[in-house]
């Protein structure tokens, strides 16, 4: 049997105050509440340390960048340092052939024990050129990696739903992981997801040992059950009805709803307005922009970003369904005074034939 | 068919013959009941689904916490939509339990005689070739296919509008559609379809309102007055015609 986290921990340098921190810290990102903090370090000082592989694909790296910037470095450092990242393109110090081998020993390894973190869509078109690492295409990677695993988390709306590289005509067949997988996995969406979310979805697992609620679309209910309009704080402007018309107005100064600049806050399932960016500071809606609804699939498809209604396909990026509508709905009364003009003008002859059958009858 | 030949000389100098009409009860309470509540419940869905997705811009001297017109706004569509979902449930019930005129069979034209009726509807309202066919005396059976392809977007409205009310709300119904969300590509999209089919709303009342108008004028049997009491009227004709017939079957 491997070291337990504690004892890595000692391995590394780490005292035992931190140690502590950091499980009060896991206790309370998993959902536990501080209380939790003893069961966590007793559970931390046993148990094995998880193998954890973080596969990168078709990605931008700025789940990586985000995952750095929680708001409890030192859960982050200890998941980076401590938890045997076994493999992990961007921070890991081996290279080649190297690199490969370990990826290849941590499976063999931990059969069914190692936790795989997939960043990045994989491409399926042309035989899935479009991402090869050591030769490799990245879906056979996925496919190797994720046979053995104990759990999978996609990080991003890469991995969790394509994101840009999914977007139409989508060129190189990027899919979400969790259609190439025949296991259950945990998708954290989001581009990138917030840091604190990741961290807490990662903690949760190790900690309590099992995914945490998912909902329909495979996300963590804790993070995702809301949509980011739901706990906006400028929600009561919304109700109110008083709406930013325009980015430079007195509304805009004001601090009113940006539905009507775009906001995609009403259809966006996110935890940006509760937990809010760099350890809280503040959040896109907070600073003046609407959100861009960048954990939703398909959001940028959903365009333009600057109008809450998408323009109409086909009919240039200014036409809403609205002026589809109105076009029609013109065009329909004007048939309809056109059939009443035609139906006047015909009026005699309607006339004279009810009379004569009105004759005949009787 | 009065032989009297003065009666005749009157109704000549008005330009018409003496000829009989008989009263048919042909929409029942339920009927008219469900198509009022009907039209109150989708104007107040159109006008509100309308400013949904285009608030007007009202007062902006108060503040936030001294008025909520948008939230009444939101309130008024999702109360109208609960309205209109069970009256339209009410509806196919009276589909199969209503009379002739009402039943689920008229809608669909699955007879030789309805398929022949809609060639002719469409020579009378939109070619104009006709001057008045022999139409029905319940729906004519291009109107009522049209209304089936109407309750189709009920339903395509009905599910897409419960599937997006489902994000803030714990009742059963809305979650019964939830499922559509992912299926359509999120609530985006959803929405878009939603907001697009409003407009097939605006469309249907202003065909509809002239239509009946139109045909209470080509008919002349009280099309649109039968909304409000219920009858119309058929002619009687000589015996082994059109018009007997009709008159031979039962009406409630
Ligand atoms: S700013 Fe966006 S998220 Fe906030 S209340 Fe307005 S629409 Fe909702
Ligand atoms: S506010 Fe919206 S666009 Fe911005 S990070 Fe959150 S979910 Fe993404």
């Amino acid at each position: 049997m491997g070291d337990s986290i504690w004892q890595s921990m000692q391995k590394k340098g780490y005292s035992r105050r931190e140690f502590l921190e950091f499980c009060t810290a896991a206790a309370v990102a998993a959902g536990l509440g501080k209380a939790g903090a003893a069961q966590v370090a007793s559970v931390f000082e046993k148990k094995e340390k998880p193998a954890v592989v973080w596969m990168h694909f078709q990605e931008c790296t700025c789940c990586s960048e985000s995952f750095i910037r929680a708001s409890h470095p030192i859960v982050v450092d200890a998941l980076l340092d401590v938890m045997s990242l076994n493999y992990t393109e961007t921070l890991m110090a081996a290279a080649g052939f190297q690199a490969e081998k370990s990826l290849d020993d941590t499976i063999k390894n931990n059969k069914g024990k190692y936790i795989v973190l997939v960043e990045g869509a994989v491409p399926t078109k042309d035989g899935g050129v479009y991402c090869m690492v050591g030769g490799k295409t990245a879906e056979a990677i996925l496919q190797t990696v994720a046979a053995d695993a104990a759990a999978i988390i996609a990080w991003g709306s890469c991995a969790s739903n394509g994101c840009v590289q999914a977007a139409k005509p989508n060129p190189t067949g990027a899919t979400p992981i969790a259609k190439l997988v025949d296991k259950p996995v945990i998708n954290v969406p989001g581009c990138p997801p917030i840091a604190d979310v990741m961290m807490a979805v990662v903690t949760h697992l190790l900690v309590l040992g099992q995914t945490p609620e998912l909902d329909d679309q495979g996300r963590p209910r804790e993070f995702y059950g809301r949509r980011v309009h739901d706990t906006c704080y400028r929600r009561p402007n919304y109700d109110a009805g008083l709406f930013v018309e325009s980015w430079d107005d007195e509304n805009a100064r004001k601090g009113y709803c940006l539905y009507k600049m775009g906001c995609r806050g009403p259809v966006t399932y996110n935890a940006c307005s509760v937990v809010r960016w760099n350890e809280g500071t503040s959040y896109p809606i907070q600073s003046g922009h609407g959100c861009i609804g960048c954990s939703e699939a398909g959001f940028w498809d959903n365009g333009p970003f600057y109008q809450h209604l998408p323009s109409f396909p086909g009919f240039g990026v200014e036409s809403t369904a609205d002026t589809i509508g109105t076009a029609v709905g013109v065009a329909t009364l004007a048939g309809v005074a056109a059939h009443a003009v035609v139906t006047n003008i015909r009026k005699r002859s309607v006339i004279a034939e009810v009379h004569a059958e009105d004759e005949k009858e009787s | 068919m009065s032989t009297n030949p003065v009666v005749r000389d009157v109704f000549k100098t008005n330009g018409s013959a003496p000829v009989e009409y008989r009263r048919v009860y042909v929409w029942e309470l339920p009927v008219r009941a469900y198509h009022w509540i009907n039209a109150i419940a989708l104007t107040l869905l159109c006008v509100t689904g309308y400013l949904i997705g285009h608030p007007l811009r009202i007062s902006y001297s108060q503040e936030a916490y001294q008025q909520y017109w948008f939230g009444w706004t939101r309130f008024i569509h999702f109360a109208a939509a609960y309205v209109y979902v069970f009256n339209f449930g009410m509806r196919i019930y009276w589909g199969f339990v209503g009379n002739k005129y009402a039943v689920w069979k008229t809608f669909l034209p699955l007879t030789r005689k309805q398929q022949e009726e809609i060639v002719d509807v469409i020579k009378t309202d939109v070619l104009q070739v006709k001057m008045h066919g022999e139409i029905s005396t319940g729906h004519n059976s291009l109107a009522a296919f049209i209304y089936f392809l109407t309750f189709l977007v009920f339903c395509f409205q009905t599910i897409t509008g419960f599937a997006l009310y489902s994000g803030m709300s714990d009742a059963w119904l809305p979650h019964l559609f939830r499922w559509v969300v992912p299926l359509m590509g999120g609530e985006f999209a959803v929405r878009f379809w939603h907001h697009l089919f409003l407009w097939f709303f605006v469309m249907f009342v202003i065909v509809h309102i002239y239509l009946s108008f139109y045909h209470d004028y080509i008919e002349g049997r009280g099309t649109v007055s039968s909304i409000i009491g219920g009858w119309k009227f058929d002619r009687v004709k000589g015996a082994g015609n059109q018009g007997a017939k009709e008159q031979g079957d039962k009406t409630v």
